[in-house]
This record gives structure tokens, C-alpha cells and sequence, in this order.
């Protein structure tokens, strides 16, 4: 038996690496029946892991203070102790990238494989959301471009300037994403005539000199000199609830670079928005696929009793869910919740009870746990995935209740518990807390007096009477106001 | 197809552009925080890499949030119930954060202050951000132990480890060119034709003796045009270079008497720190003397200087003695910038203060770029002489010679929190320097 190990040191090498990474495809493919992008591992050590969490975990990313505030602060985390570093970084590309930490020992290493390669690259493979909004195999060229574009910028109109564009336009990243709809498509002739323009422009940069340089090297990307673009005034329609494009293709006052690196700023807000939709069941599926394999490797006799217990140590560490009154508290553990979901969704499967049965017809006692899965990664967020799988079993487990807050009041009020009468009350306010459209606040542009004194009018709907934070409120509209260029009035009233 | 990278080779500290970006942004958090936090750490660690911690003021990101406290109402679901029926009611905790109050909508709002660790350079940097050494005078080249190789093109002489092949026989091949030099493949084809020759029938003597001549005379000439001629041959040359080094000495004087008590000596300590700091910081080469006094001057290490517990009487003007002697042995104003910091608690025996006025204005400042006196006062004192023309008799003393050297400096302090300003105002940059 003995000889099956994969591998029976924590010390890893590449040689082990590689074994276990193909006895953990083999189960993930043939087992489990995954979908997966390509995958490439890299290992590096925790000072570049430091350096993958301060660019918001992106291997490219352009340059910008507040990426070295974070990685001040990550940094002190950590070489204070407070904090580990993840185990992994795992990048939603094609092919899919991702990081072990070279202090991990070959358990972590399996575990981190099966985890990220196999997990987290199955769901954004599948998962309806990533497969809208974001381009896997695009990502990294873009990354590429923006930080070129960006450094460029600097180099022509200073850090500073640069620097104002950029935090105006990440103080409104959250009103950067289009959330129902894609971006308006540009007119016919308004795509040609951009067209025209870039060619006038390359016309005009071109110099003899690119053609001596090597191949491979490009020539210096030099964003558009012209300060005037026919951009302005053109197809607004209002309301327009992602502020960024609006400000991108309306302000009165920004230059052509600037509008750029604000749909700069957007894309990228774009491109993280699936992620923020899906924390539950992105880490669910990672976690449940990398529990199920690594149990799978155990059972056939592929890792060892130690490794084994060194594995669920950290698994049953990464579940765990301090309850409310817990100092450790800080909310529901995504990786808990989306976790216990799926390993129930498994159980109601396999073992259902009558009520089980009672509230999951459709699949309890089926046995076809894997497809129930697939099924849910591929075509639920967090909100519709509690709101249609959270079962009365695991709120009891969880020792759910919910509670309803007035403002003014001096007290929390119980509304429902876990219980016959609160399980479908408990269910639907968890899920309205994962459903980010009613987190976030929402903000429309209602109007812009084009031709008065160029006011911008932006409007909160309040959802149940809830206000924005004051004080927030007033920095961000002067952010806005820099991009506007003119005053920017902002109401809020009830939706 | 699955790629295994190992990217633990590839370049570090790639958020080191953004670390800059952050440190300049925050500039001014960050200045006040070092200095804080240099004014109350411990003496020996004044030169070390430290944390500090900013407040977020100026470097805050802010978005819109919702305000739940303000107004309107909502749900949440927490895990957990222990006791909890419906209808019951919690309270709401006092303020701000507690356990049940907090959920998503509300992050955000107040960002903590933070902390981070700077390297000794950055807290540096910033520490000495406008300050400079008065009448900083870069000292002669002469005879400094710096000095760098440099190439210095190509010569004809040299020893053989520094032979410039290429060179050389770029040279050689030129010179058997232009001498036409018979390689051996040329030999060779008139050993031939001349073998061949012999194999005529008839045998021409004639055509046999012109090719054993030809022969004769590329074999010669392959001897005396050699392959490799000493006048091909070239050397890399190198040539020292003098580096120009500053360096400077930092002279400690300091009354240990016993009237000088740990706290004295400890706010003397950062301001030697300080100075040292800043020296290094300057030159490529401080020497610190340190010197203690009582009735009777010596020179010690760092630690007596600060730590022992010797005590006596005090006469201010040996120690004025002991570094004359010192710089004059082992420290000419030619090669060292000269600096001195003084510190005491303003008593000496009387008549021993004019006595040292003496000796700074005619032996002491002539040779110094700078001399500080500090006079370490108690807080209860520091009100009496408000004023900076009162104060005890080696202060007074110590005034006129201010008035006339422009480059000697007193100054009077009786709490940490004194030094940062003093030490500022010591070493102001000034607009003509």
C-alpha cells in the first residue's frame, strides 16, 4: 500500500508536485467530471504572495499609491503575525494561474491544487456570471495594456495627474460596473470615425526608428495627445447607473487620456463585479472539490494518515464560523457557508430525510449529487443559491435568526429563528444580504444641464430609508466633481 | 497541457513603485509619526528599522456607504442563537463596533489608523527631510583609501592576465595580411605541386628547383613573419581612480558630574543619536569621539560615556583640552570636517566658564564646522530662564561666543520632546548655504 503514496514527506519537490497534481487531475476529470480551464502552477515565495495580494491579486496591474497602502498594511499583518498569508492565489484566466506558497508542505501543495486548479478554475469555467461579464483569455493582455497606458500617462503628464484621475475613478469603482445589461454599443459612424482617428494618430507618431528595433520589442504605447475628442455630448441616456461610463463619455472637462484610464478603472471594476456576487459559491465549490479529492486520494490509499490529518486540520480551520457573539466574528465565513451548502446538497442526495424530501423534491434521494452540483455552480449566484438551496437542516446547524434593526431604535429585534415557522423568512434575508444590487447603494445619474451651467444631477433611491454615510458621501462627490468638472448635486430619496 | 513555473527566481519587491507612491502620498502622516515616534523610543533604538503607525487622514479611499445608523431600517441574519425566540429583542451595542451591530453595509465608514514597518532609510529620509549640516565642506581627495579601478582604453603594455584577445589578434590578422604571411594551407600545396613535380616523367629541373625555392622562401617567411608579433599585442588598461570621500568626526563632550543624572545623560544620548545619524547620513566616514568630563576629561567608549556612574567636580575646560588633543593627533582639519556637540547642565567652577571662551574662540572654533552646546536644564528651571540672556554662568559665557562665531550654537533643553525642534533649528537649512 505503501507504494500507492503519493508522496510520504511534507518536504515537496517538483517532481512530487507534478505526480500529485496528475493523481488529483485524474480523480477531478474522470471523478468528479470537471470542466476546466488549462492550468498553470507557479510557485513562489511569501514575499511575491505579499506583492499578488497589494495589486488586488492580479499578477500585472498599474501603478497606484493605494496598492502600496495595502501592501504596507498586509505586509505588517503578517511579519507581525496577525495574519497568514492564503495558502493561494488563483487567477481567473486562461490559462488558469495558480500560486503556491513555497513554505506550503506537500499536503498544503495537494490540497492548494485541488482547491485552486481544479475548484475555483471549474467555477469560473462554468458559472453563468464569469462567462458574461469576463474574458479569461483576455484578461492578462488588458492588464498588460492599462499598465503600459497608465505608466505612459505618467510619463507625459505627470504622477500627479495621473494620480487624481485614478483615485477620483477607484472612489467611484463601485458605480463603475454595468449590473443588468452590457455597455451601450457605439453608432456605426461612431466607430469608424474612432477608427479613422487612431490611424491618423499612428500616422502621425510614426517613426522610422520602430522599424530598427528587434522583433518583440513594440514601440513605447503612447496614449492619444489630442485633447479634444468629439466624445462629448453624445448618446447619454439617462438614467445611467454606472457613473464611471457616464462620466467617460459625458464630462465636459476631460482630456482623452483621462477618459481612458476611466474605462480603464471600469473594465477592471467589470471584471471583478462576478467575483463579488459569488464569494459563497466560488469558495463553496473550491472547498467542497478540494475536500472531496482529497478524501477520494485518502480512501485509495494515494496520501498517508498524517497527511490526511494535516489536511482536515486546515480544511475544518478554513470552515469554521464563529457564531454572533464570538469576538472572532466578523460576519458569515463564505468559505463556511458555501462549503456546508454543498457538502448538505451532497447529503440530500445521498440521504435524505422526510423533510429533506419535503423542501427538495427535484433532487432529494436522487443520488446524483455531482450533477445537483455542476448544475448549481453553473447557473446560480449567492443570492438565488441560498434563496433555493439553503436547507432547514443547515440553518439549524448554523443556528441562524435574523433581526430586524430600526435606526432609531434602541434595540435588535428577534424576527425569525430557526424554526418551522422562521425557515423561509431566515433563508430570504440571508439571501438579500448576499445580493450585492441591494448592498450596494444605488446610484443613478438623472441628469446633466448640458446647456445651463453644466450641473450634474445624481439621485440615491434609498432602499427601506436607508441614507449614505455623510461623510463619505461629501469626499466621493468631490471626486465626482473632479471628473464633472461642474457642480455635481446629489438626492437622495425614498425608492 | 499543465505548466509547472517556479517563479521564486523572478525579481522581489515589485510593489516597491507602489510602496513610493504610498510613502509620498502620505508624506505628512508619516513625517509626524516618525517624529513621534522618535521622540518616545527607547535610546538604542533610535537608529532602527520601526513601525509606525499613521492615521488614515490623507490617505483615505473613500466610497459611497450606506449608513444604517442614521435612518430606515433592515434585516440581517447572524449564526449562532443560543436563546433567542422571536420578538425577543437585543440591545443595540453602545458604540460602534460590537459583536451583533455589524455587518457589511457599515465597513468602511471609519478606517482604522494603520500601521506598517519602515526601513531604516525611509525613516531616515524623511527624518533629515530638510535638514542640513551647516558649512559642509567637502575635504580634500588626498591620500583617501578609496579608489576605484577604471577601464582606461587599451595599451601596448601590460601584464599577460590583462591581454586583450580580440584585439591582439584582430592586430596579428591585420599584420599577416598586409605581409602576406603563407598560411600553412599555402605550404602545403607547394609541398604538393613540388611532390607532384618530382613524380613528373620527364622530370623538369627547371619547374622542381623554382618550387623547392618558393618553398623555401614561405617557409622562411612564416618564420619571420610570425603568427603573433609582440606588436600585435594589447592590454586592457586600468587606471586608479581616487574616489572622493567626506568624512567627518563628531566630538561628544559631556559633563558627568553629579548633577548630571540619568535623565540628563539619556536626553544628551538622543542628541548625540541624532547628530550621528545625521553625520552618517552626510559622510562616507564618521568617527565619533566621546569624551567625558568631570573635574578631569577622558576619552571612553559609547557605553561609559552614557552609562558609568563616575562623578566628581566639574571643570568644563579639560574637556575642551582632552579633544584639542585628541583632533590634533589623530584628526587634521585638512581631511575631517570637524564637529562638536556639548553637552552639560550649565555648572562649572568659577572662572573655569571664561577660560573656556578663551579656548573656543582662539583654538576650538577655528578648526570646526560646527559646535553645538547643550545646556540640559530641569523643566522647573527652563521656566526661570525663559529668557535666553539669563541662565548660569557657562551659558552666559557661552553667549558671546555665539556672537562671534556664526557657527557655534547653544541651545537649552529639559524634555525629549525639546530635542526634535532643537536639533531642527541647530541644523536649519539655511538660504544661503
Amino acid at each position: 500500500m505503501s507504494s500507492k503514496l503519493l508522496f510520504t514527506d511534507s518536504e515537496w519537490d517538483f517532481a512530487t508536485v507534478e505526480r500529485t497534481y496528475k493523481a488529483i487531475e485524474d480523480i477531478a476529470l474522470n471523478d468528479l467530471g470537471l470542466d476546466v480551464y488549462p492550468n498553470q502552477i507557479e510557485i513562489i515565495s511569501s514575499e511575491q504572495m505579499l506583492d499578488a495580494y497589494s495589486s488586488i491579486a492580479m499578477p500585472l496591474m498599474y501603478n497606484h499609491w493605494s496598492f502600496g497602502k495595502m501592501f504596507a498594511r498586509e505586509e505588517t499583518l503578517y511579519r507581525s503575525g496577525y495574519s497568514a498569508l492564503a495558502y493561494e492565489v488563483v487567477i481567473n484566466s486562461s490559462p488558469c494561474i495558480s500560486y503556491l506558497l513555497e513554505e506550503n508542505t506537500m499536503t498544503m501543495q495537494a490540497l492548494v491544487m485541488a482547491h485552486a486548479a481544479f475548484g475555483h478554475n471549474h467555477f469560473f469555467k462554468n458559472n453563468y456570471l464569469f462567462r458574461q461579464w469576463t474574458n479569461a483569455e483576455g484578461i492578462m493582455d488588458y492588464l498588460a495594456f492599462a499598465k503600459k497606458y497608465i505608466a505612459a500617462c505618467e510619463e507625459r503628464y505627470g504622477r500627479d495627474e495621473v494620480e487624481a484621475v485614478l483615485d477620483s475613478a477607484h472612489a467611484l469603482m463601485e458605480q463603475g460596473v454595468f449590473r443588468y445589461r452590457r455597455p451601450p454599443r457605439p453608432s456605426k459612424e461612431r466607430v469608424q470615425e474612432k477608427r479613422r482617428r487612431r490611424a491618423e494618430y499612428e500616422e502621425e507618431a510614426y517613426s522610422e526608428l520602430w522599424r530598427t528595433l528587434p522583433a518583440g520589442i513594440e514601440p513605447p504605447a503612447a496614449p492619444p495627445t489630442r485633447d479634444h475628442e468629439d466624445e462629448y455630448g453624445g448618446d447619454a441616456k439617462l438614467p445611467e447607473e454606472n457613473l464611471l461610463y457616464f462620466l467617460e463619455k459625458n464630462s465636459p472637462v476631460l482630456k482623452a487620456w483621462q477618459r481612458e484610464t476611466l474605462r480603464i478603472v471600469r473594465n477592471l471594476s467589470q471584471y471583478f463585479y462576478p467575483q463579488r456576487q459569488l464569494k459563497v459559491m466560488n469558495e463553496g465549490c473550491a472547498t467542497f472539490v478540494h475536500y472531496t479529492i482529497m478524501n477520494l486520494l485518502y480512501e485509495r490509499g494515494q496520501i498517508s494518515e498524517g497527511s490526511w490529518l494535516e489536511f482536515m486540520h486546515s480544511h475544518t480551520s478554513v470552515v469554521f464560523q464563529p457564531e454572533f457573539s464570538d469576538r472572532r466574528y466578523s460576519g458569515f465565513n463564505p468559505y463556511a457557508l458555501g462549503y456546508g451548502m454543498m457538502a448538505d446538497i451532497r447529503r440530500i442526495c445521498e440521504k435524505p430525510t422526510p423533510e429533506d424530501r419535503d423542501w427538495f423534491p427535484s433532487f432529494a434521494g436522487k443520488g446524483d449529487w455531482m450533477g445537483t452540483l455542476k448544475d448549481a455552480w453553473a447557473n446560480y449566484r449567492d443570492e438565488s443559491f441560498i434563496e433555493q438551496f439553503l436547507s432547514p437542516k443547515l440553518m439549524r446547524d448554523f443556528r441562524l435568526f435574523a433581526l430586524y434593526d430600526k435606526a432609531d431604535a434602541s434595540a435588535f429585534k428577534v424576527s425569525a429563528i430557526h424554526n418551522e415557522g422562521g425557515y423561509r423568512q431566515v433563508r430570504a434575508m440571508l439571501a438579500r444580504q448576499y445580493d450585492v444590487g441591494a448592498a450596494d447603494p444605488n446610484i443613478q445619474v438623472t441628469g446633466a444641464d448640458l446647456k445651463g451651467n453644466r450641473t450634474l444631477f445624481l439621485s440615491h433611491a434609498m432602499h427601506r430609508g436607508i441614507p449614505l454615510h455623510n461623510q463619505t458621501k461629501e469626499l466621493v462627490l468631490a471626486h465626482v466633481e473632479r471628473l464633472w468638472g461642474h457642480d455635481v448635486k446629489l438626492e437622495e430619496h425614498a425608492a | 497541457m499543465t505548466h509547472f513555473v517556479d517563479r521564486r527566481l523572478n525579481p522581489k519587491g515589485k510593489s516597491l513603485a507602489n510602496r513610493q507612491r504610498f510613502l509620498r502620498r502620505a508624506r505628512n502622516q508619516i513625517r509626524e509619526a516618525v517624529q513621534k515616534s522618535l521622540k518616545d523610543s527607547a535610546v538604542a533604538d533610535l537608529g532602527k528599522e520601526r513601525k509606525i503607525k499613521i492615521s488614515t487622514k490623507g490617505t483615505k479611499e473613500p466610497r459611497f456607504r450606506l449608513d444604517p445608523r442614521a435612518s430606515g431600517e433592515r434585516d440581517f441574519v447572524l449564526p449562532g442563537n443560543k436563546e433567542f425566540s422571536p420578538g425577543d429583542s437585543i440591545d443595540k451595542p453602545k458604540s460602534g463596533s460590537g459583536g451583533a451591530g455589524k455587518d457589511a453595509s457599515d465597513s468602511g465608514e471609519g478606517e482604522d489608523d494603520f500601521e506598517f514597518t519602515m526601513t531604516q532609510d525611509e525613516v531616515l529620509d524623511i527624518f533629515f527631510e530638510d535638514l542640513e549640516l551647516p558649512n559642509l565642506v567637502r575635504t580634500t581627495l588626498k591620500e583617501t583609501p578609496n579608489k576605484q579601478w577604471k577601464r582606461a582604453g587599451i595599451t601596448t603594455a601590460g601584464s599577460p592576465t590583462q591581454i586583450n584577445l580580440v584585439r591582439t589578434m584582430r592586430n596579428s590578422f591585420g599584420r599577416r595580411l598586409a605581409l602576406k604571411r603563407p598560411t600553412m594551407a599555402d605550404v602545403a600545396a607547394l609541398e604538393a605541386a613540388l611532390a607532384a613535380a618530382e613524380q613528373d616523367d620527364p622530370v623538369d629541373p627547371a619547374k622542381i628547383s623554382a618550387l623547392k625555392e618558393h618553398l623555401a622562401r614561405a617557409i622562411a617567411k612564416r618564420k619571420w613573419v610570425g603568427f603573433i608579433d609582440p606588436i600585435d599585442v594589447r592590454f586592457n588598461s586600468f587606471t586608479e581612480q581616487p574616489t572622493p570621500t567626506s568624512q567627518a568626526v563628531m566630538f561628544c563632550l559631556m559633563d558627568v558630574s553629579g548633577s548630571m543624572g540619568e535623565r540628563e545623560k539619556d536626553l544628551a544620548k538622543r542628541f548625540y543619536m541624532l547628530l550621528h545619524l545625521f553625520l552618517k547620513r552626510r559622510y562616507k566616514k564618521v568617527d565619533v569621539v566621546f569624551i567625558r568630563h568631570t573635574h578631569d576629561a577622558q576619552e571612553v567608549n559609547e557605553q561609559e560615556f552614557f552609562y558609568s556612574r563616575q562623578s566628581g567636580g566639574t571643570i568644563v575646560s579639560t574637556a575642551l583640552d582632552k579633544m584639542l588633543e585628541i583632533q590634533k593627533e589623530r584628526y587634521a582639519t585638512a581631511d575631517w570636517n570637524i564637529y562638536a556637540a556639548q553637552a552639560s547642565d550649565g555648572y562649572t567652577q568659577s572662572g573655569d566658564a571664561r577660560h573656556c571662551v578663551d579656548m573656543l574662540n582662539e583654538l576650538i572654533m577655528p578648526l570646526c564646522q560646527y559646535y553645538a552646546y547643550i545646556e540640559i536644564l530641569d523643566e522647573r528651571e527652563m521656566e526661570v530662564f525663559a529668557s535666553e540672556d539669563s541662565g548660569a554662568e557657562l551659558w552666559r559665557a557661552y553667549r558671546t561666543v555665539a556672537e562671534e562665531w556664526s557657527n557655534f550654537a547653544t541651545k537649552r533643553i529639559a524634555k525629549p520632546a525639546d530635542i526634535f525642534p532643537v536639533f531642527h533649528e541647530l541644523f536649519k537649512k539655511t538660504e544661503a548655504a
